[in-house]
């Protein structure tokens, strides 16, 4: 398999999330200028995060008219696995491959800390093996999910609602709700389960030099996943 | 050339003394023009030139077996072994920050980076001391809310994580805050860029940002008294996103070898980057401002040379390459803009809507600026200073002593600041803000770790500078101990009032000679750094305030040592000098008795005045100190490591229990449990002053705590090494820090209070 990350002008997780998933867990990745066409080869699209075009507008609202978009579009249609992660998940938003919108937190404040996560759906392509509660750290100034209550009862009766945040042990309380989200929401899947969009890094928990290696149960699901094919 | 006549009162407007334009018309045997004289001024400020303090600077050790590139370019490059290097450097953004706080901020974080990739280095953290005066106050709540989103938005934007800094609160710098930003870069060896204008014949290229009239005659406005009393022109507004372009075109550039030197435009703008370029190459540069990309209409010769734009950068490129560099700045969309050549005239050319504007030779502005000499006298107030201990009543309850020392805001977590900065992009924060005594970066593909940290403890300086000078290198040096690195070097950050005034100007030469003399003691050579002068108000200067940045390696044998116990049962250990006496302690602060009108505390956010005396400070224990820890780490007797700083030996305990916080994880479900602390068991010795021994501040001073197996061996070690080491004690699974009848705290207790909010 095979795995590629776009990166967009002001894109600063990629080689992070390179990094992760070729060294960690070995699958050979390539860097996709956000020019390009994701080659067809493809198996896991990983939209990374950072401030694409400064966050400039609104985060999201530029990239998402980035000329690789159109390829993750078909690739996303085609079945094929999308991570979009922090201001992946934004571009993904504004691509309207997810539903939904990411507003400002609601302590007005960039917040970078450890947050616990709550596996809500465990039978996706990206949360096979993953336990019950992770732990991940979360980098964001808007990653307050939010959706009408039509839209938040889809996302409950279809099940899309991946990771919720919640307390050490699992909980899901209004504390430990880092920045306001709807229904504490930290992660989605489009109604196919191939698209999942979270504020939280993955890649930034995959190595227990860095603290934690729960991230690395997600990335390694979506890998195993796409071998067994 | 320009019709503007040349009038004594335009050069005094341009900071120029009477004697300082004679040189100028010397140099050129004739009048300036309006755009000469607007160059000399911006180079010949204190800001660039440093005319006033470039004698004392001399003072400093420079040269180590592992210095690559010293004092004088952009930034200072030690060699790591591995065919890699590390490239770092402090600046200050002071003045443009007591304005206008989230701008001026955001640009010294922009500038800072701009120092590092410009060697060829890639940004791999960010750090910055900040000096704020009392918290409690209004205005001062802003200053720090716009100073940390400044820093915040920038270097979150560019994906660089900000991962140390220091706060203080001090009533010093009410009128005057500072904003020191410290970067460092990682970079192969063989990719250094120097920022030379080789090569007669070679273009000079211009990418980045437009030029705008924004912060004109920023360095000769960071070169005066009271930034209140100037235009607001001066500051400078910041763009990350082009930030982060043009860190990753530059890195390109360098790695595809197209350029021969690159330099940013910072401080005075075009000019300072060309004449420097030329200077150093001994070349000259001819441009030619129509072909420099302009974001408002008409700006003449003059507002183009010294705009002070943010984002913008300078590359000399061959003939040759010319299009392998275009091709690379085009696509990052950052412009490539040839606005000139390199030429062998050593004349710094400038032209404008087919004149010559300006026309001077390049090094007589960047090298031979005038230097001077001020006057030193000592300052009275050192003489109210009680030269031996003031005696201290015992508070009538040591638990809430260190209770409020835990909550005053220059003590507390920072975890409500450094939670704004992203501490984490790049995984390679191992050691996280709050963590260590530094932080600590994996260098990916190595067996190498990074640790690095700012340290400045301005009270010690005010009261003995010479003293506090070499405290504040042996604090920085001793922090990266801690964690477990060698130090490799030091840069310097010297925030200090006007040097025209004798009192400011001794201060000065005292504190640079402290620090120089602990440099060579100490072995860490300085690469670089800046001076900050003028930081005055209503005649008022802060405390002279050095600030050093330190960064140390660790390699194996060394391991990472972090400060929080890590078994019950391990044996605690008081190691180095004697705790001497109260002296320029925050507890000194605090708890006033004879002072006070309520007998009793001062409210830890408004801390009442400074007591002397400074304490001492042994250079040769503080060697030995570290000397020791490196081969007692190096031997793995350590198992928790923590330095005595500001609140000593209480204090640093309590942090100690603070950070031991563990949760258990449940494998399967990955739940855990809540997190659990351990405690420390302290056996209190018969003392003199027991206030002194709980929070006296005095230097080359560390707690260790060691596997009872091994404590013979640390205490043989010690012995070899000359260093005192006094057995305090017991780490407990109590989650209680119980200091034999004096003091028993819950772990948790102690963990609130030192969460407290300033604001």
């Amino acid at each position: 398999m095979k795995a590629a990350v776009i990166v967009f002008p002001g894109s600063n997780c990629d080689e992070d999330c390179r990094w992760a998933l070729q060294h960690v867990c070995g699958v050979p990745t390539e860097m996709v200028w956000f020019r390009h066409r994701v080659p067809d080869d493809v198996d896991l699209i990983v939209l990374p995060g950072g401030f694409s075009y400064g966050d400039y507008l609104r985060a999201g609202a530029l990239a998402r008219f980035a000329p690789a978009m159109e390829s993750v579009r078909e690739a996303a249609e085609k079945g094929r696995l999308v991570l979009g992660i922090c201001n992946g998940f934004q571009i993904l938003v504004e691509a309207h491959l997810l539903p939904g919108v990411l507003l400002r937190n609601t302590c007005l404040q960039f917040l970078c800390k450890d947050v616990f996560l709550k596996t809500v759906r465990r039978d996706t392509p990206f949360t096979l093996g993953v336990p019950e509660v992770v732990r991940m750290p979360i980098a964001h100034g808007m990653g307050n999910y939010y959706i009408d209550t039509d839209g938040l009862k889809a996302l409950q009766d279809n099940g899309q609602i991946v990771f919720q945040y919640c307390d050490h042990a699992g909980r899901v309380t209004a504390e430990s709700n880092p920045n306001g989200s709807l229904d504490n929401i930290a992660g989605i899947v489009n109604r196919a389960g191939n698209v999942l969009g979270m504020m939280p890094h993955p890649e930034r928990a995959a190595e227990d030099a860095l603290g934690c290696h729960d991230g690395r149960y997600l990335l390694e699901s979506a890998i195993r996943y796409l071998i067994k094919g | 050339m320009q019709e503007i006549a040349i009038t004594p009162e335009l050069v005094a407007q341009h900071g120029l003394t009477p004697e300082e334009y004679q040189s100028v018309l010397d140099i050129l045997g004739r009048e300036p023009t309006l755009t000469e004289l607007g160059i000399f001024s911006v180079m010949w400020s204190e800001h660039c030139s440093y005319k006033c303090s470039k004698r004392t600077l001399k003072c400093f050790p420079t040269r180590g077996p592992n210095v690559l590139v010293g004092p004088g370019e952009n930034a200072g490059v030690i060699d790591l072994g591995h065919n890699l290097a590390v490239c770092f450097k402090i600046e200050s953004h002071n003045h443009p920050s007591a304005i206008e706080p989230y701008n001026g901020a955001a640009t010294g974080v922009g500038g800072i980076l701009r120092d590092i990739f410009t060697m060829g280095a890639r940004p791999i953290a960010m750090l910055n001391p900040l000096r704020f005066g009392r918290i409690t106050d209004p205005h001062m709540q802003w200053l720090v809310g716009g100073v940390i989103a400044g820093i915040a938005d920038y270097g979150n934007c560019v994906g660089v994580p900000t991962v140390a800094g220091d706060i203080y609160f001090q009533d010093c710098y009410e009128q005057n805050i500072l904003v020191n930003v410290m970067c460092v870069g990682l970079m192969r060896k063989d990719q250094l860029m120097l920022a030379r204008a080789q090569g007669p014949g070679n273009l000079v290229v211009y990418y980045g940002s437009p030029t705008g009239r924004d912060g004109i005659h920023g360095a000769t406005f960071a070169s005066k008294e009271d930034p209140h009393s100037q235009q607001r022109s001066a500051v400078q507004v910041g763009d990350p996103f082009m930030g982060k372009k043009i860190i990753e075109a530059t890195l390109e550039l360098i790695a595809s070898g197209a350029a021969v030197g690159i330099q940013d435009m910072g401080a005075a703008g075009l000019t300072c980057s060309s004449c420097e370029m030329a200077s150093r190459a001994g070349t000259g540069v001819e441009i030619d401002l129509d072909r420099v990309p302009q974001r408002a209409d008409g700006m003449n010769a003059y507002e183009i040379m010294l705009s002070e734009s943010q984002e913008r950068m300078l590359a000399v490129i061959p003939r040759e390459k010319i299009d392998t560099a275009r091709e690379i700045l085009e696509r990052w969309e950052v412009g490539c803009h040839i606005l000139g050549e390199v030429k062998n005239d050593g004349l710094l050319r400038v032209k404008h809507r087919g004149r010559v504007v300006a026309e001077i030779p390049a090094v007589k502005i960047a090298d031979q600026s005038p230097q001077y000499s001020p006057e030193a006298r000592r300052p009275a107030y050192l003489d109210t200073i009680p030269a031996a201990p003031v005696p201290y009543p015992a508070p009538p309850d040591w638990g809430d002593a260190l209770l409020r020392l835990l909550r005053c805001p220059t003590i507390a977590s920072k975890r409500w600041v450094y939670s704004q900065y992203d501490h984490m992009v790049q995984t390679a924060t191992v050691v996280r803000p709050g963590d260590g005594d530094a932080a600590v970066l994996r260098v990916k593909d190595t067996p190498m770790h990074l640790a690095v940290t700012v340290d400045g403890n301005s009270t010690m300086c005010w009261l003995d500078p010479e003293t506090g000078g070499k405290m504040v290198v042996a604090e920085g040096a001793r922090n990266v101990v801690m964690v477990g690195a060698e130090p490799l070097g030091l840069t310097d950050c010297l925030n200090f009032g006007n040097p025209n005034k004798p009192e400011v100007f001794w201060t000065f030469d005292k504190c640079v000679r402290g620090m120089a003399e602990a440099c060579r003691v100490l072995g860490t050579p300085v690469t670089g750094g800046n001076v900050s002068f003028y930081n005055e108000s209503k005649g008022l200067a802060v405390f002279p305030t050095p600030i050093v940045g330190v960064v140390g390696k660790i390699e194996p044998p060394l391991r990472i040592l972090t400060p929080g116990w890590k078994n019950a049962g391990d044996r605690i250990f008081l190691v180095g000098g004697h705790e001497q006496h109260l002296g320029g302690s925050i507890f000194a602060q605090l708890w006033q008795p004879q002072q006070t009108a309520r007998a009793g505390y001062y409210d830890e956010r408004e801390p009442g005045p400074v007591i002397g005396p400074c304490p001492l400070l042994d250079l040769e224990l503080e060697r030995a100190l570290q000397q020791f820890l490196l081969e007692a780490n190096r031997r793995g007797l350590i198992n928790a490591a923590h330095d005595l700083s500001e609140g000593g030996l209480a204090v640093a305990l309590a942090e100690c229990c603070i950070k031991s916080g563990r949760e258990k994880m449940d494998p399967e479900s990955g739940r855990r449990s809540a997190v659990e602390y351990l405690g420390a068991n302290i056996e209190v010795p018969k003392v003199k002053c027991l206030a002194s021994w709980l929070f006296s501040e005095a230097p080359s001073r560390a707690l260790a705590a060691c596997d009872p197996a091994k404590t013979a061996e640390l205490a043989a070690l010690a012995n070899d090494f000359h260093v005192p080491l006094v057995a305090l004690g017991e780490v407990s699974d109590t989650a209680r820090m119980t200091l034999g009848k004096v003091m028993d705290l819950p772990v948790a207790e102690l963990l609130r209070a030192h969460e407290t909010l300033p604001f």
